[in-house]
């Protein structure tokens, strides 16, 4: 009898601590779960994608933007004109821009970043993106002029990054910690470790959000995150974790699954300059040794599209080049034989921490042992991968996610990790850079993802799938990620 | 009694000047760099270098000890390399969810293990005293994380009494933090209960083969009269003693269930930091940790001294 009170005074004292503290949100707000927290919020001096999932668009503007299906529309800038050499860009600004802070936003401030993102002692991630620009002149304050050395195709493209966004030299010096953009939100709060919350920006330019106010919140592990969904704790899971767990959401009316593509191409790197890998035939009989789909499936739950060259295959001038590197574990022991290892090698792989490389490098372990190649594994954590395999470039194999979005041109750079040097190669980067014809532009992207296939350079994989969970009420969030961003600015619940 | 004190101290001062090298040098060679890790592969060289020279990673290593440890010493812990604030502030904001959660845990595995381990003991071999050994036997076994893991299938999935996680701050009221501490604190209360609970019983059962506890016995008291007046207060000892250390575990050691719970606490900013390669973070912790164990150490060595003059003789 006793046991019985005993308990059911437990439950109830639970009932009542669950009781505490309830609330119930209104449907202009909006939770955002993501794995990662941003490391500070200035997304012109890291390579964190966590800072641009929460401030690209949201907070912070740039002169172009990206759009939801990868497509580049003005931003700041209202319009352009391009001279005919391709050396001079000048950008007619939207008039009537403020920053958060009140401050207006005019030709002195584009000035003021590109100089910034350029400069001598500038730590921007992705400042090659800005080393053609030769000067930036400020005609008036709605008219800058940029001149380029050299005409640069990708131009209007490398001005819609998170690091090309415009910033101001009144709030530059504490934009870590205390964001000042242009855009449809405002940084309200940041509880380090937990959340960040952003309002309505009530003076935005262009189309006020929808949304008043959204708040970020940082769930690391998968299973938490799985929990934290289920409990309806948060709205929105951006990049969700375990893709085990989709198919669950799928079946639940509670939810939507968006699955999209992304700019991830992830590939089995590989050391082009060390034994047994300098010699191109080892490589191709590794292509063949390796079957795609048994990694997406076993490493993904099926989440993941083949490719064959280091392309995103939602582009356009993407070729599937698959058929080069079919799964022929035969052929590729002819060929291992053919080069001089008919009873295979041993090298290693390295493996950084997500999934798609621990568990893809399990499989792929596997399948190389069936035509007599050993590896011995290691897992590294990211500091250290980088510290090894990629500034070292200590390693035979490894797996890496290269998520940067029309990175093909690091083939071109003999210094990059992976060593590849095709003289060949870096001349047709070199054209492609000073071409600005599209028709030009696209046959060049082909034969470039030509050459790097039939060279073998990396082992080919899977495109990255981008994969979120939100409540079946959220409408206008990105199903694909042209970029790393949780674009909130057309978001809103349903009726 | 002074004489003893001031070696203590000595002693205490010794044992921070080598931790703080000791610590120092340990983390400093774990590889990797702050600097690369935060601008990722696309970076170039020469914007690496300006990184870390904007960091002060440029400097030779013994001028950043000495900055350290001079800065420590007017309690300023420097700046994170990644968060760009004040390590001391980060620290301060941490403390306010582990403390808290420290304490709550401390408190319930208290308020549980001590009327088990009462009972267990007073029903020795009994069908009551065998469900306790083997309900702590469990409860030490598994791991506090299932535990969390169960607590939130229960009670955040399907009854939907408790966010599976997170915290909201004590500014949204005190109830809706408790709240948000409860699971967390019954997950890491469980098996430091266990243990407790066990202590407890065995600390007792030692006492109740004592001469005084046969003297009061033969004094007339029942056995359960002489449990609660005589074998409980001298049991508390080694209890006491334990639940000193769990509570520097529960403060150092929730790292697990901070990320089961995503709170923000010390240990996940410690888990975080590790792997940026946020150096001077993760020293400061670690500096800080090592420090607390120190002073309760010097504490509790004044205070044995106290109770006990043997000790300060024998030093």
């Amino acid at each position: 009898m006793s046991f019985i009170n005993a308990k059911t005074s437990f439950v109830s004292a639970m009932a009542l601590i669950a009781g505490m503290g309830m609330a119930q949100a209104a449907n202009t707000d909006i939770t955002v779960a993501m794995q990662l927290e941003p490391p500070h919020l200035d997304p012109t001096s890291a390579a964190a994608g966590a800072i641009d999932n929460v401030v690209y668009s949201n907070i912070f503007e740039g002169l172009t933007r990206f759009m939801g299906d990868g497509s580049v529309v003005p931003g700041l800038a209202e319009s352009w004109t391009v001279s005919d050499d391709g050396l001079t860009y000048t950008f007619k600004l939207h008039s009537g821009v403020k920053f958060h802070d009140g401050t207006t936003m005019d030709a002195e401030d584009v000035k003021f970043s590109l100089d910034r993102a350029r400069a001598e002692d500038s730590t921007n991630a992705q400042k090659g993106l800005f080393k053609n620009i030769a000067d930036v002149t400020v005609v008036d304050p709605t008219t800058v002029k940029v001149t380029l050395s050299a005409p640069t195709g990708n131009f209007l493209f490398n001005l819609a990054w998170g690091d090309a966004v415009i910033v101001a030299p009144e709030s530059i010096e504490n934009i870590k910690t205390h964001p000042v953009g242009t855009g449809a939100f405002t940084f309200t709060n940041w509880v380090q470790g937990d959340k960040i919350e952003l309002t309505r920006n009530a003076d935005y330019w262009g189309t006020p959000a929808k949304l008043e106010h959204a708040t970020f919140k940082f769930i690391s592990d998968p299973t938490a995150a799985f929990a934290a969904v289920m409990a309806e704790d948060v709205d929105v899971f951006s990049g969700f974790p375990a893709p085990e767990n989709l198919p669950q959401f799928e079946a639940d009316p509670r939810f939507q699954v968006l699955v999209g593509s992304t700019e991830g191409e992830t590939i089995l790197s590989t050391n082009n300059k060390m034994p047994p890998f300098d010699n191109v035939k080892v490589r191709e009989a590794m292509a063949h040794a390796i079957d795609r789909q048994a990694i997406i499936d076993g490493a993904m739950f099926g989440y993941g599209t083949p490719i064959g060259t280091h392309f995103a295959p939602h582009n356009p001038a993407y070729v599937d080049l698959t058929g080069l590197s079919k799964y022929d574990p035969a052929l590729a022991k002819k060929m291992l034989a053919e080069a001089g290892f008919p009873d295979g090698f041993t090298t290693t792989l390295k493996l950084p921490p997500p999934s798609y490389a621990r568990r893809g490098g399990e499989i792929i372990a596997a399948q190389l042992r069936e035509v007599g190649i050993k590896t011995e594994i290691s897992n590294l954590e990211w500091a250290q991968w980088l510290e090894q395999a990629f500034r070292g470039k200590d390693f035979g194999l490894t797996i890496v996610s290269h998520t940067e979005p029309m990175d093909i041109g690091i083939y071109a750079n003999p210094d990059y990790y992976f060593q590849y040097d095709n003289k060949d190669f870096q001349k047709l980067m070199e054209d492609l850079n000073l071409a600005t014809d599209p028709a030009k532009r696209t046959e060049m992207l082909q034969k470039a993802q030509r050459i790097i296939s039939e060279d073998y350079v990396n082992g080919y994989l899977f495109q990255l799938a981008s994969m979120s969970v939100a409540k079946a009420g959220v409408v206008g969030l990105w199903q694909n990620s042209p970029t790393q961003a949780v674009d909130l600015t057309a978001v809103y619940w349903k009726e | 009694m002074l004489r003893y004190t001031l070696k203590r101290l000595l002693s205490l001062v010794i044992s921070l000047c080598v931790a703080s090298l000791v610590i120092f040098m340990v983390i400093e060679v774990a590889p990797g760099d702050p600097a690369s890790f935060m601008l990722g592969i696309n970076a170039q060289p020469e914007t690496v270098a300006a990184l870390r020279t904007e960091l002060g990673l440029d400097v030779p290593k013994y001028v950043r000890f000495l900055d350290w440890v001079g800065g420590m010493l007017q309690g300023d812990f420097g700046t994170s390399y990644t968060y760009r604030t004040p390590v001391t502030k980060m620290i301060g904001d941490r403390l306010w969810v582990s403390l808290p959660l420290a304490i709550y845990a401390l408190t319930l595995s208290t308020l549980i293990a001590f009327p088990v381990g009462i009972y267990a003991a007073s029903r020795r071999g009994k069908l009551g005293d065998a469900v306790v050994m083997g309900a702590t036997q469990l409860g030490v076994a598994v791991p506090n994380f299932w535990f969390a893991m169960m607590a939130v299938l229960v009670f955040a999935i399907n009854l939907r009494w408790f966010s599976a996680g997170g915290f909201p701050g004590w500014d949204k009221g005190f109830f809706g933090g408790l709240k948000a501490l409860t699971l967390p604190a019954i997950a890491l209360a469980l098996p430091q209960a266990s243990i407790l609970a066990r202590v407890m019983r065995s600390s007792l059962l030692d006492m109740l083969g004592e001469d005084f506890m046969r003297t009061a016995r033969a004094k007339g008291l029942t056995r359960r009269q002489a449990l609660w007046r005589h074998a409980l207060r001298n049991a508390m000892i080694p209890v006491l003693t334990i639940i000193g250390l769990q509570f520097s575990f529960l403060l150092a050691g929730s790292i697990i269930i901070e990320q089961v719970f995503f709170l923000p606490g010390l240990g996940r900013l410690v888990f975080q930091s590790i792997s940026q390669r946020d150096l001077i973070v993760v020293e400061s912790v670690v500096m800080l940790l090592v420090f607390s164990v120190i002073v309760v150490n010097f504490a509790v060595d004044l205070a044995y001294a106290a109770v006990d003059p043997r000790l300060r003789s024998r030093t």
